[in-house]
């Protein structure tokens, strides 16, 4: 059967739920193997088998977590001259992009970035077809590679995981990383501070402030608590000082595509759209009845966030007690 | 100090972006285009760059591709202060994927090269059209530099760059040693506005224009018919169905979560 690498995304060893959406999707196109960067390989193993990955590649070379992205895409070009898969999916982080761009050059493949569906082609020789969406979520673009092995980075949140037995035996391959490759070195590193709530990208349910907050970001945080949701911030919060970057929301933040997502404050400039527009159900509250953001909404409340938010909180905690 | 950014000419967010019904490219000629905003951040990196830099010759040089109107990305670069430009432009480029692109790029830079090592080629974290955010890892593949990305922060000390990236899962302090390739964020700097002066010192600035045969390129290596990937077909997405939109008179609260509540969200 064919294979298809499925890069895997972990924090020090704990899977991420992209890595069982791609697998999900993988299982499309054919057999999955996972690619695990780092050690506790043995350790995933068991959380990428419950979604069907038949093997885990264990690449531990200590340059990988030395060096910025150069070893991770020579290692996997490696696999995949060694594996010859029909496809590789990455997860559409900023690192997974670079990976997979480096990844392209070093094997002579095409690249599609930022997919939101993969399908099986019409043929088993044929290519998979994604779907992208582009300039703010205003077209559908559908692509394929058409040189090479097809290389995607899929975006959070683009497929329900689905469950499927695989064996996930572990392989460790080792790699020779080039010189060229650690040229630029991670001095230190510093993970993102916990806050307790979900992933933005991931999250089911993101709420998110903007100028209209005034800077108090209070009412937004409580509101997301008692729907358990992320919170996120448009680039006027951001630049405000109000909160912090790798929250912002929009083109030059992160792109979210949530079950729900609720607008609070943001007026819904171009900038802000192409980071939310793909969300299934859109809620917002603005004072400004004429705030562009009430034309993409299914339910728009026209008033004061520092109002309504608060009792909304209180009879979302009463409705759920 | 040596350095080159690459810039895109894009179309404006805020007009009506479309495709080319024809070949399924981007439109790039019948839309309004501008200097992509993100790039702004990678010239201005440049400009501070050099003018921290103890070689008082300095050069930034500002290097694009694409069709005819791409000029008016140089020209904002001239404008805020960059010395000189390079313009691939050629029939032959149109419909250029990020492979393609990168390639013309790279080879553009070993070209400029040619007369002075490049020490810095400095990048936006993405364009604000196709928004790939590949084509800085995939210069620094092709040129087999240093990749120092998406950053936020930069110091340069002599040939050394120490810099912050604020990565998904966490910030890193990356260290290179030039020639290498950056790309910065729109956290970094805060772009100049040209300034009268600089509008007119631009005109007489000189820019390069470099066909395909220049760069020796082969229109088989670059451009639609040689694209690493193809769109099959493209759709506009249909416009949301109008929502429901209520004023708070008390009860907002109380109908948001109705909706929130008959939509299962709670």
């Amino acid at each position: 059967m064919t294979e298809i690498l499925v890069l895997v995304d972990h924090v020090d060893g704990a899977v991420k739920k992209t890595t069982s959406e791609l697998l999900t999707l993988a299982r499309r196109l054919g057999e999955p193997s996972a690619v695990f960067f780092g050690s506790g390989a043995a350790d995933a193993a068991p959380a990428l088998g419950r979604f069907g990955a038949a093997k885990v590649y264990a690449i531990d070379d200590e340059s990988v977590g030395a060096f910025l992205v150069a070893p991770k895409a020579e290692a996997l070009a490696q696999l995949v001259e060694s594996t010859s898969p029909a496809a590789v999916l990455v997860p559409s982080y900023a690192e997974g992009k670079e990976i997979a761009g480096r990844l392209a050059v070093k094997t002579g493949s095409g690249l599609i970035v930022d997919a939101v569906d993969v399908e099986a082609g019409a043929s088993e020789d044929a290519a998979p077809v994604t779907t992208q969406s582009v300039f703010a979520g205003s077209y559908t673009v559908r692509a394929t590679v058409t040189k090479g092995t097809s290389i995607i980075t899929v975006k959070p949140n683009s497929v329900t995981p689905e469950e499927a037995e695989g064996a996930a035996t572990v392989e460790p391959v080792s790699v020779t990383i080039s010189d060229t490759a650690k040229t630029a070195k991670i001095l230190s590193s510093n993970p993102r501070e916990q806050t307790g709530r979900p992933e933005l990208t991931e999250a089911a349910i993101v709420v998110s402030g903007g100028r209209g907050t005034g800077g108090n970001f209070e009412s937004v945080e409580a509101f997301a608590d008692s729907l358990g949701a992320a919170v996120g911030a448009s680039r006027a919060a951001v630049d405000a000082g109000w909160y912090p970057h790798s929250y912002q929301i929009g083109q030059t933040g992160k792109t979210v595509s949530p079950q729900l997502y609720i607008a609070a404050g943001i007026s819904g400039a171009i900038q802000h759209r192409a980071g939310m527009q793909t969300a299934k159900t859109i809620v917002a509250i603005n004072k400004d009845d004429e705030a562009p953001i009430f034309e993409l909404v299914d339910f728009g409340v026209v008033g004061d966030l520092q109002q309504v938010l608060p009792a909304a909180t209180d009879a979302v905690t009463k409705h759920k007690s | 100090m040596n350095i080159v950014v690459c810039v895109k000419h894009v179309p404006d967010a805020s007009s009506d972006r479309r495709f080319d019904g024809s070949d399924n490219t981007v439109d790039r000629v019948g839309v309004d285009g501008l200097l992509s905003e993100l790039d702004e951040y990678a010239v201005e990196a440049a400009l501070q760059i050099a003018e921290a830099s103890e070689d008082a010759g300095s050069q930034v040089t500002v290097l694009t591709m694409g069709p005819e109107n791409a000029s008016n990305a140089v020209r904002k670069a001239l404008q805020m202060g960059a010395h000189q430009g390079v313009h691939v432009a050629d029939e032959q480029i149109h419909g250029s994927d990020a492979l393609a692109s990168s390639l013309v790029l790279a080879t553009a830079i070993e070209k400029i090269g040619e007369s002075g090592q490049v020490d810095v080629v400095l990048c936006g974290m993405a364009s604000t059209d196709g928004s790939m955010g590949v084509v800085p890892a995939m210069l620094a593949e092709r040129l087999g530099l240093p990749q120092v990305t998406v950053v936020s922060q930069v110091q340069v000390d002599g040939h050394t760059v120490t810099a912050r990236r604020d990565g998904d899962a966490a910030t890193e302090t990356v260290e290179a040693t030039a020639p290498l390739v950056l790309s910065v964020t729109d956290q970094s700097n805060e772009p100049r506005y040209p300034s009268f002066k600089g509008i007119m010192a631009a005109k007489k600035k000189p820019v390069e224009s470099w066909s395909l045969a220049d760069l020796g390129l082969s229109p088989d290596d670059v451009g639609l018919s040689a694209a690493w990937s193809r769109v099959e077909s493209f759709a506009e997405r249909p416009p949301r169905s109008a929502g429901t939109i209520v004023a708070d008179e008390g009860d907002g609260a109380a109908k948001l979560v109705e909706f929130l509540a008959s939509q299962k969200f709670i």
